[in-house]
């Protein structure tokens, strides 16, 4: 029989309401009904041998402590796996249980299971453990512990779990190798032909969400303006001293033009794998216009050209890495006082 | 500066100018070099037009 912990809130612990949430975690002395309800479902192949409870209040509060305290509580069970909620709608009750389901498998390596609405906060954690998505509201409990009931078995059993929309826990974000019987072309016409008869489909491939920004107020006067070149096109100085990758960059570099009136096929190069280098190669002002942006300068069209240029290479790079290099050499940029950006993409 | 626009607005670009090619956005080999130096003038002409506009929304200046 596989051993199972199970984290709950003080409400559910029979301790009370919001008038109990700071109350500190505590191993109970008999599993109460929500830990029953899944003892039920496992039908005799696993068992909750103990159930932890914290206030919500007290974790949010106190995080990094109760979290210690509940992975060493949990850890002094040697448990197959470990379940969390299901939290429902309950924000704070979602932030402790995705964050225990997630310190206990990151910090002792047992397979955990959450289970919360949709909209609740803590699916934040959601590429950290596995999430089942429940109704909004404790009214779904049935509900929820069928659909957890049989992951948590498999994770007990320690199973690899089939994906996502298959066994009907949340989009993790994270992708493993698998041989599928199609192969590719055909899987892709398939899509193609469901989605031009309006029939559901399921893409293999999601796009991340992209965020919005307003607008930016127009440069008052461009002849005042410092401008800057960005580029995801790979310009860099001739054999790239930041060895910045041809394909999923992980980082960005920042090269001195100062003085620099054109860029030629002996001083600049792309590191660009995703097109044909030849013309970017031959005159990288192709990609990063540093000649027109010189002529510009000299004629009083604008300001001036900031001395430095930024370029990383924009092929396969993942969205979160993108928006860490601009989150940071857009704060540089503003220290150094530009006005206007050009990003210049391939 | 881009030649897959609709990637632009994908990704949240607010001001967008379209360009030449993906392996020569600034560019065409297939001028010669003050013509395409022109080229390149002009479309960087075009962005610092676009820097000088008010929008409200992600705009593609053709």
């Amino acid at each position: 029989m596989y051993k199972i912990v199970h984290y709950i809130n003080q409400f559910y612990a029979g301790i009370g309401g919001e008038d109990h949430a700071d109350v500190p975690p505590a191993k109970m002395a008999e599993i109460p009904a929500v830990s029953k309800a899944f003892n039920a479902a496992f039908k005799g192949e696993a068992e909750i041998v103990a159930t932890i409870y914290c206030g919500d209040s007290y974790f949010a509060e106190n995080t990094d402590k109760a979290l210690n305290e509940i992975c060493e509580m949990i850890k002094a069970e040697n448990p197959d796996m470990v379940i969390a909620g299901p939290a429902f709608n309950a924000g704070r009750y979602g932030f402790a249980a995705g964050n225990v389901a997630a310190a206990v498998k990151a910090q002792l390596g047992i397979p955990t299971l959450t289970g919360m609405y949709e909209e609740n906060p803590g699916t934040d954690y959601k590429s950290k453990t596995i999430i089942v998505p429940t109704k909004n509201s404790a009214a779904g409990m049935r509900d929820a512990v069928a659909k957890m009931a049989p992951l948590a078995l498999k994770l007990a059993k320690g199973e690899e779990l089939g994906p996502y929309y298959v066994e009907g826990y949340m989009y993790t974000g994270i992708r493993k190798n698998l041989f599928e019987e199609e192969r590719g072309a055909k899987r892709a016409v398939d899509m193609m032909l469901k989605k031009l008869a309006g029939e559901p489909f399921i893409t293999e491939f999601p796009m991340p969400n992209f965020d919005r920004v307003a607008p930016n107020p127009p440069v008052a006067d461009i002849t005042k303006a410092k401008i800057a070149l960005c580029t995801s096109g790979g310009i860099v100085p001739k054999g790239n001293p930041d060895h910045i990758e041809s394909s999923s960059a992980s980082h960005y570099g920042k090269y001195d033009i100062e003085g620099v009136q054109y860029l030629t096929s002996e001083t600049y190069q792309t590191a660009h794998g995703g097109y044909d280098p030849v013309y970017a190669n031959e005159d990288p002002n192709r990609v990063l216009p540093v000649d027109v942006m010189r002529d510009l300068e000299r004629e009083g069209k604008i300001g001036s050209l900031h001395r430095y240029f930024y370029a990383t290479v924009g092929n396969g790079t993942a969205v979160a890495n993108a928006k860490k290099f601009a989150a940071e050499y857009a704060q540089e940029l503003k220290a150094d006082g530009v006005d206007a950006v050009i990003l210049t993409s391939t | 500066m881009c030649t897959v626009t609709p990637i632009s607005l994908t990704v949240g670009a607010n001001r967008i100018v379209p360009t030449i090619a993906i392996p020569h956005p600034l560019g065409n080999p297939a001028l010669d070099h003050d013509e395409e130096k022109k080229l390149r003038r002009r479309l960087v002409e075009k962005a610092l037009k676009a820097l000088q506009t008010p929008i409200d929304d992600q705009t593609i200046f053709e």
